[in-house]
């Protein structure tokens, strides 16, 4: 028994990504045809070449045939994914491990959510009937509950900590001010999301992810056969994944300054991948910044920074696009937006582009001779939450 | 011996300034405060408030659960269930309700003294009419429980002595089934009407308990129609001093409830050996007569009544209209919550309803909502239920909620971990956002978390831990 991944068996060869933006001019099966024509074109492969799909949506459709339809997709096999806003990683981690297997040759898994379609700002949970004792907050409020929490544990004014994650929305909307992909595309400052007024804790609206409509694929093969489609190929070298049980929410021992599950999740895939040190070994990581304190206490959990001192990485500039290492440097879900079918791959869509050398020059990383980039995509709120972490790699070994 | 072997009351947390509504509209109002229930109280949920304090000074456990309210808040269903599962009764203790008239209140407590098995009676009831009227001012809101028995079920507080009854048919207040106001005949109609009813209701009590008018200690006489009470009481002959308050200054007029609320106020402040009626005028005349007994001395109150009085907070004539529904505020441009699903909501009764968590025999943790596999340990299908409605806990984190859908935004939301273990992620009620604060302590209350598609879905939140306990 144990968690062994699947590192350097599957190699992914091509791979799209719409804009993330308003689309409301397109529907669910644009956007699925958009990405999909944009990921045949970077693989250099057609549609018939692929043997198996699988779809991530989280609430704009039901079933592989969503996909199948649109795309006119004959005699082949679409599994529809779901998993909270990890949807997008959990249908690569599924396609990624049936080429792992053996059973398929070539895979492509898709990610799209159209969101703006329901005339209301923010998510909206698919309704199941229950009993009617649930928590009422949005996600807003559970993950407000982080700041207070983590300046009390350290003994930080809690002002300081507002204004440190408030630099982690001016950092991801710099970013995304130099991605012609992102939703928003206008600097902004800590200073002016500080004096925004608050909608949930202290956070402000500029503290939350945006709300887009958009879609990303990837296609992938066996790593052997790489070769045969691309130069260029990423190598699968982790995926990890962690479903929690609600434990934060029942537990008086967890204090809402770190979210385990991420931290269990990261731990399984630095194994998989034999990483030890990854401040050192990751050259650039996307992760899941729904909400500013996220980013914080990820940078934490990941191991980017020790306990208690992220807040202080952050105002260091760690993690700039020019520190020591580059989070979210296509804008986050802060400034990319948030589809959320969409937002796991469209997070690897950028560790392509950055570990290829093919992101745009004026938000291109720095070459500090690591060769690692790492997606964290987690679904749910502090103390109830599931999250992914994966790892590629562009050499093999 | 039979009478009352507990009560206790239930005040709204919020009160009303009277002179807010001229300030507001130029008239109405008046001088001093009313009652207000919250946006998440409802004339159930401010029952069981009250019934959590009566039950909460005895061992006995009822046999029956009668619930009396004009403002009911579901009709065909009973709502005395709701109470009953809400304070964990046993199935076989009957809940009724006595719907509808104002009278129902005082006519459930005398018919329950008169004989019978041990019954908790309550009544609530939520009072208003259109904006400056008079019913809006003189009403109230509020609720109250008084816990009938047998000596041998228990020490009688205030011994039941007799009763007198007066029943006529005339045409002095009324309400359609649905409709947002109550009508009222010419004042003087009344005034005069109700007169003799009085006096011959009072002398049969009087007669029944072999009492003069000087023998009673305290007279409580309460009644929606103010003028009737204030002149005809006068006439009644008992010393001037016996006179009680009827709270009309600082909570106002709780229709169904205030024959009962005033009485568990007055026993609260009754020495043993005092003789108290009361007098409760609704389409005639009820009138019944104890006496406190010795073992008064000893009855301690959760809060009593004036505790509660002492410690409200007023709210702004707008917030009183939006509460009653009589001014649309804008919500945030969110969804509206779905209807509670009946057969899940069913299925956890205990929960929903109760607070009843789980613990775990193993382990020692607690579970909130209960659990079947334990969160520590992974023990399955060992846990014991835990009621957790009266166990205190304390704020360890909270936050605003702007963004998210309440009848009354902003939500105030906290995570709480309670004394001796479990921690539940709970809204607050009666709590401003500037109020609450890590360390704040809290009781869960049973309340209406909204209402979906003519669903009511009741839950508990938690409330700052205030004034005596």
């Amino acid at each position: 028994m144990g968690s062994h991944g699947i590192k350097d068996q599957v190699a992914i060869i091509g791979m799209g990504c719409t804009p993330f933006t308003e689309h409301w001019d397109k529907s669910l099966d644009d956007l699925i045809i958009d990405a999909a024509q944009l990921t045949y074109a970077s693989a250099g492969i057609h549609q018939d070449d692929i043997d198996a799909f699988w779809f991530g949506t989280s609430q704009s459709a039901a079933s592989g045939l969503a996909m199948g339809g649109p795309l006119k997709i004959h005699g082949k096999p679409i599994t529809r994914v779901e998993n909270y806003c990890t949807t997008g990683s959990e249908a690569m981690r599924a396609a990624a491990y049936a080429v792992a297997s053996g059973a398929y040759d070539v895979v492509m898994a898709l990610g799209a959510e159209k969101v703006k379609d329901g005339g209301y700002q923010g998510l909206n949970a698919f309704p199941i009937p229950t009993d009617g004792t649930q928590r009422t907050l949005t996600a807003a409020g559970m993950f407000s509950l982080i700041l207070p929490a983590y300046a009390e544990k350290y003994g930080i004014d809690e002002d300081e900590i507002r204004y440190s994650v408030a630099t982690i929305a001016e950092k991801n909307h710099f970013n995304g001010a130099r991605n012609p992909l992102a939703q928003f595309r206008r600097e902004t400052s800590a200073e002016q999301i500080c004096q925004m007024a608050a909608v949930a804790g202290r956070l402000s609206v500029f503290d939350c992810a945006g709300v887009a409509d958009g879609a990303a694929a990837v296609i992938m093969c066996r790593a052997e056969d790489a070769h045969k489609y691309t130069e260029n190929a990423l190598y699968v070298k982790a995926l990890s994944f962690v479903a929690g049980t609600g434990a934060g929410s029942l537990d008086p021992d967890y204090d809402y300054t770190t979210l385990p599950e991420c931290k269990w999740a990261a731990d399984d895939a630095y194994a998989q991948a034999g990483v030890t040190s990854p401040r050192d070994e990751i050259a650039v990581a996307e992760v899941h910044d729904c909400f500013t304190p996220t980013e914080l206490v990820l940078m934490e959990d990941l191991g980017f920074s020790d306990p208690g001192q992220a807040w202080r990485d952050v105002l260091d500039g760690a993690f700039r696009l020019d520190g020591r290492l580059p989070v979210n440097s296509d804008g986050g879900l802060k400034a990319f937006g948030h589809p959320v079918g969409a937002s796991g791959l469209r997070m690897l869509y950028e560790i392509w582009l950055q570990l290829r050398g093919e992101a745009p020059e004026e938000r291109r990383i720095a070459d500090h001779g690591r060769k690692l980039g790492l997606v964290h995509n987690l679904g749910g709120y502090p103390g109830e939450m599931v999250s992914f972490v994966g790892i590629y790699g562009t050499e093999l070994g | 011996m039979r009478g009352i072997i507990a009560a206790g009351t239930h005040i709204p947390h919020y009160r009303l300034d009277r002179t807010e509504v001229a300030a507001f509209f130029g008239k109405g109002g008046g001088r001093g405060q009313r009652s207000v229930a919250s946006y998440d109280e409802d004339t159930t949920t401010m029952g069981v408030a009250a019934a959590r304090r009566a039950l909460a000074a005895t061992d006995l456990e009822p046999q029956a659960l009668w619930f009396a309210t004009a403002s009911p808040a579901y009709l065909e269903k009973t709502n005395a269930t709701a109470v009953h599962a809400a304070l964990q009764l046993g199935p076989e203790v009957g809940a009724l309700d006595f719907g509808g008239a104002l009278r129902s209140g005082a006519g459930a407590l005398r018919t329950a003294l008169t004989a019978g098995v041990s019954t908790l009676v309550v009544a609530a009831d939520q009072r208003g009419g259109l904006a400056t009227s008079a019913d809006e001012a003189a009403g109230g809101d509020g609720a109250a429980a008084v816990l009938i028995g047998d000596d041998t079920d228990g020490p009688v507080i205030a011994e039941y002595l007799g009763a007198g009854i007066a029943t006529e048919e005339f045409l002095e207040r009324w309400r359609l089934p649905g409709g947002d106001r109550s009508r009222a005949w010419e004042e003087r109609f009344g005034e005069v009407t109700y007169g003799p009813l009085m006096s011959q209701a009072w002398e049969q009590a009087l007669a029944a308990t072999s009492l003069s008018a000087d023998d009673i200690d305290k007279l409580i006489v309460t009644g929606t129609h103010g003028r009737a009470v204030a002149r005809n009481a006068k006439r009644l002959g008992v010393r001037d001093e016996a006179m009680v308050d009827d709270l009309s200054g600082s909570v106002g007029n709780t229709g169904t409830a205030h024959p009962l609320l005033v009485l568990t106020s007055a026993l609260e402040q009754a020495s043993p050996g005092e003789t108290i009626a009361v007098m409760t005028l609704a389409d005639g005349v009820e009138v019944i007569v104890l006496r406190a007994t010795d073992a008064i001395a000893a009855a301690a109150s959760a809060m009593s009544t004036a505790d509660q009085i002492a410690s409200g907070t007023t709210v702004s004539y707008g917030t009183f209209l939006s509460w009653r529904g009589m001014v649309s505020v804008e919500p945030p441009n969110r969804p509206l919550p779905n209807r509670p699903s009946a057969s899940a909501a069913h299925r956890r009764d205990d929960w929903k309803f109760g607070f009843v968590g789980s613990r775990d025999r193993s382990s020692g943790m607690i579970h909130l909502p209960p659990a079947r596999v334990s969160e520590k340990g992974g023990a399955v299908d060992d846990m014991e239920p835990v009621p957790m409605a009266d166990t205190v806990g304390t704020v360890v984190s909270f936050t605003i909620d702007k963004l998210v859908y309440s009848p009354s935004p902003p939500v105030v939301f906290a995570v709480v971990d309670f004394d001796g273990g479990g921690r539940a992620p709970l809204e607050l009620a009666d709590c401003g956002p500037d109020e609450i604060e890590v360390g704040m302590r809290v009781l869960p209350t049973f309340r209406r978390l909204f209402t979906a598609d003519e669903i009511h879905n009741y839950f508990w939140k938690v409330a700052p831990v205030r004034g005596v306990r």
